[in-house]
């Protein structure tokens, strides 16, 4: 166990300090591209302590990103908060946002979830544009903006710490209670693990990370309208989850370079037909790989073992 | 009273769409265990299909015809190449496979035909014909026809026919049914197929009235699902039911609360706002 | 000439763990032959070998045509009807239903098959409109029963029939049994934890202990046998 905690600990150190370094190497242009991985990481993160270790399927991640982008933006626009003070306020709310969800949404499981989380994300932008004194409709809200480099920094420090933070939690009885419960909720139930009470968590935390996954999205953006956080971003994030391999933290970096980066790359070898690449890498992909990068990753492992 | 008769009538219209796409999902539901979201792209592409066939001066029913045979095909090829090695693997896996295969697809009717919005024809005729004093329209009446004959045809087939005996059976006991000889991999096929067939029914009842264009089934899809999920997901009475009921319902709310229904209709997957003519 | 259904050497195994390890049995033409056993001895994987529910290896043919490599589908045409434990009829689904999918590998019009299989079950003909799973136990397994004669089988294997059920239930099962051996010449493997029961219908029997075959024989000789007798019979 100490030594995985050694072999985890220098990976974080060196790649943090990759991170720390790449912006000298890239133009700024990338810079931001890059920073918009790191945001993606941080809705992946959370993404996977529901999913991937509590077992529960969220179509619509996109919506609490969007609650989250919301938040910030409201204030920044209409109350001059500072941008980065916005953030753990747009976590706060958004993760509110999911235990409320979390509970109703008990009842329901596997597809069902699965569905209703949908729909969820369908009706965001259509609650979005009915508050229009709020949220300014259609037309959105303008915010202030910055320079790539800071908001690559801003969002990959936001990145590290939800990093450290979710291995901490995971490593709580509350992680082990979420294990539990995805492995057999039955098993779980008989040694005294609540299901209602950590289910629900396991919404909160993952709604607080895609609040603030979505209130970072709102200030790299400096703009967001209802169609900042469309249902194709909340699809596009169960793939990088899965791509990046669920149960798998550091994995998920993996998923967010799938985001930001498949469409620009579907687009380069297709000009014609970018989506008909798209669909069929995540096709192939789910056909080769279904552990994911992480499954694959662990596949080399075990293959290395005598 | 005439106005709520004839909203009745139309919602039953769009209703029979939904109720068509949501069997269509139940079918694979029951047979595969796994929504797939990319039936409403392989209805769109059909539809497509049907609008070429058309350009090249087939008439409109045995271009219909031919659709379908087409859709089935393609339906039954897609599961054998697609779904067939993912049989088994965890829910997750199989729905962001269907969701490659919603992008690919659609990316496929947009290379292939382009994004252009396109008029596509109806069989029947937009004259209404009186009753009292409500006024109905033929289209509307002639698409809850095609639905539902299409939904009745299916249910005779399940029941009455060897194969349709077959494919409950492997819908309802895999196991069991291997031992009794059926060949349950070839019957998740055939599910596939059919739904394919169906989703192409409605694909060609709704293009009429929302033009054709490469995202047009997206909106759709969603109260397909709402339908399905409504009537239970397991049951292909409550599928059809519910997706009646849900057109009628939100053609009703639509005209007596019009905040309603012109603000929470869903702008289709790529949010584009789909063309409907009123 | 050959038996009809002939194992030899077979090992199976659920992921990795062996549950059979090199069992060897043959069942002639209008035979009746049990297999006994104790819990987990292999009984039901040997059938399960045989049907192709589990994977398997070594050889086992049926006429001499070789089934190990076939799925569980090819192995129902090839005219042998599995009847596994806890009956398995498809709750859902009507009597009727059942029975039309117990026909389902025979081509052809089936004209009065479904009355010459109901004249050995007259309490189902009276439900055949009834799901499946409305039945009481007994009539599940008699259903089951049917279902697998439908097909008009080569080999008919039947798992633990007498599972759950009242004595005088099991006595009808078993007469039935004997009756379709005796008048339609069926072939039967037999897996049953009533020995006392299976080495009365059966002419052959064979005891599995822990995947492998430990004794085989005549019916009448293992029940003269003092070692089974112990262990099995139980006087």
């Amino acid at each position: 166990m100490s030594r995985r905690l050694a072999l985890n600990t220098a990976g974080f150190v060196v790649a943090a300090l990759v991170v720390a370094v790449l912006p000298r190497f890239i133009s700024s242009y990338h810079a931001l591209e890059w920073a918009n991985v790191g945001i993606y990481f941080v809705a992946l993160l959370g993404l996977n302590v529901l999913t991937g270790y509590s077992g529960q399927v969220s179509l619509g991640h996109g919506a609490f990103m969007a609650i989250g982008g919301y938040t910030s933006a409201i204030l920044i626009a209409h109350h001059g908060v500072h941008d980065v003070w916005t953030i753990p306020l747009a976590g706060l709310v958004a993760g509110g946002a999911g235990l409320a969800f979390g509970l109703p949404a008990l009842r329901l499981t596997g597809l069902y979830l699965a569905l209703a989380t949908f729909a969820v994300a369908v009706a965001f932008p259509a609650l979005a544009r009915k508050f229009e004194r709020f949220t300014g409709g259609n037309a959105g809200l303008v915010l202030t903006l910055h320079t790539n480099d800071w908001l690559y920094y801003l969002s990959w420090s936001i990145a590290g710490a939800g990093l450290l933070l979710g291995w901490l939690v995971l490593a709580t009885p509350i992680g082990r209670s979420f294990r539990a419960l995805r492995d057999s909720e039955v098993a779980a139930i008989s040694s005294g693990i609540s299901p209602a009470l950590y289910k629900t968590l396991a919404f909160g935390i993952s709604s607080f990370y895609a609040g603030i996954a979505g209130s970072l999205v709102a200030i790299s953006t400096a703009y967001v309208n209802p169609q900042t956080f469309p249902i194709t971003l909340s699809l596009f994030l169960v793939v990088g989850l899965a791509v990046g391999g669920l149960g798998s933290l550091p994995g998920s970096v993996v998923g967010a370079i799938l985001i930001q980066f498949l469409p620009t790359y579907a687009a380069h070898v297709s000009k014609q037909a970018p989506q008909v690449i798209e669909g069929a890498i995540l096709v192939g992909v789910m056909l080769l790989l279904p552990g994911g990068a992480a499954g694959l990753f662990r596949l080399v492992q075990s293959s290395r073992q005598p | 009273m005439a106005q709520f008769w004839q909203q009745v009538v139309s919602g039953l219209a769009s209703g029979g769409i939904y109720a068509s796409l949501a069997l269509a999902l139940v079918i694979v539901y029951r047979s595969s265990g796994v929504i797939n979201f990319a039936q409403g792209e392989m209805a769109t592409f059909a539809t497509f299909l049907a609008w070429t066939f058309l350009h090249h001066g087939i008439s409109f029913w045995p271009a219909f015809a031919l659709t379908l045979a087409v859709a089935f095909a393609g339906g039954v090829a897609l599961e054998r190449v697609v779904i067939r090695p993912v049989e088994g693997r965890p829910v997750l896996t199989v729905v962001i496979l269907t969701i490659g295969l919603l992008i690919l697809i659609n990316g496929a009717t947009q290379w292939i035909w382009g994004g252009a919005v396109r008029k596509f024809p109806s069989p029947f005729s937009t004259r209404p014909i009186h009753v009292g004093s409500a006024a109905f329209s033929i289209q509307d009446i002639g698409i809850v026809g095609v639905c539902l004959v299409a939904v009745a045809l299916l249910t005779l087939f399940f029941r009455f026919t060897k194969l349709g005996l077959g494919l409950r059976a492997a819908a309802v006991n895999p196991e069991e049914s291997r031992l009794v000889g059926v060949r349950v991999g070839w019957m998740l096929a055939l599910g596939w197929g059919l739904s394919a067939a169906l989703g192409a029914v409605s694909g060609m009842m709704v293009a009429p009235v929302v033009f054709l264009d490469p995202n047009m089934m997206q909106g759709i899809l969603l109260y397909a699902f709402a339908a399905a999920v409504l009537g239970g997901l397991e049951s292909p009475v409550g599928a059809v039911v519910g997706g009646l009921a849900l057109g009628v319902l939100l053609n009703l709310l639509g005209t007596y609360f019009s905040t309603f229904g012109g603000e929470m209709r869903p702008t289709g997957l790529f949010g584009r706002t789909a063309v409907r003519r009123v | 000439m050959a038996p009809l259904l002939e194992l030899e050497d077979v090992e199976a195994r659920y992921g990795a763990i062996k549950a059979l390890h090199g069992v060897s049995l043959a069942v002639g033409e209008g035979e009746v032959v049990a297999l006994l056993g104790a819990n987990g001895a292999g009984k039901t994987t040997t059938l399960r070998a045989v049907s192709g529910t589990v994977r398997r290896s070594g050889r086992i043919s049926l006429v001499g045509h070789s089934l190990e490599r076939r799925s569980p589908e090819a192995v129902a045409r090839a005219g042998i009807a599995h009847v596994p434990e806890g009956r398995g009829t498809f709750a859902e689904l009507s009597v009727r239903e059942n029975l039309r999918l117990g026909a389902w590998t025979r081509r052809g019009r089936l004209h009065g098959e479904e009355e010459r299989v109901l004249a050995y079950f007259p309490a189902l003909a009276e439900r055949i409109r009834q799901p499946a799973g409305t039945l009481s136990g007994g009539e599940q397994q008699m259903l089951a029963l049917a279902r697998a004669l439908m097909a008009r089988p080569r080999l008919l294997m039947l798992d633990e029939p007498s599972l759950g059920l009242a004595p005088l239930v099991v006595a009808s099962i078993f007469a039935i049994l004997r009756h379709l051996n005796e008048e339609e010449g069926l072939a039967v493997l037999l897996v049953e934890q009533n020995a006392t029961l299976a080495l009365e219908a059966a002419a052959t029997a064979y005891v599995l202990e822990v995947g492998h075959v430990a004794l085989a024989g005549p019916a009448d000789d293992l029940r003269a046998d003092e070692s089974v007798r112990r262990s099995y019979l139980g006087y």
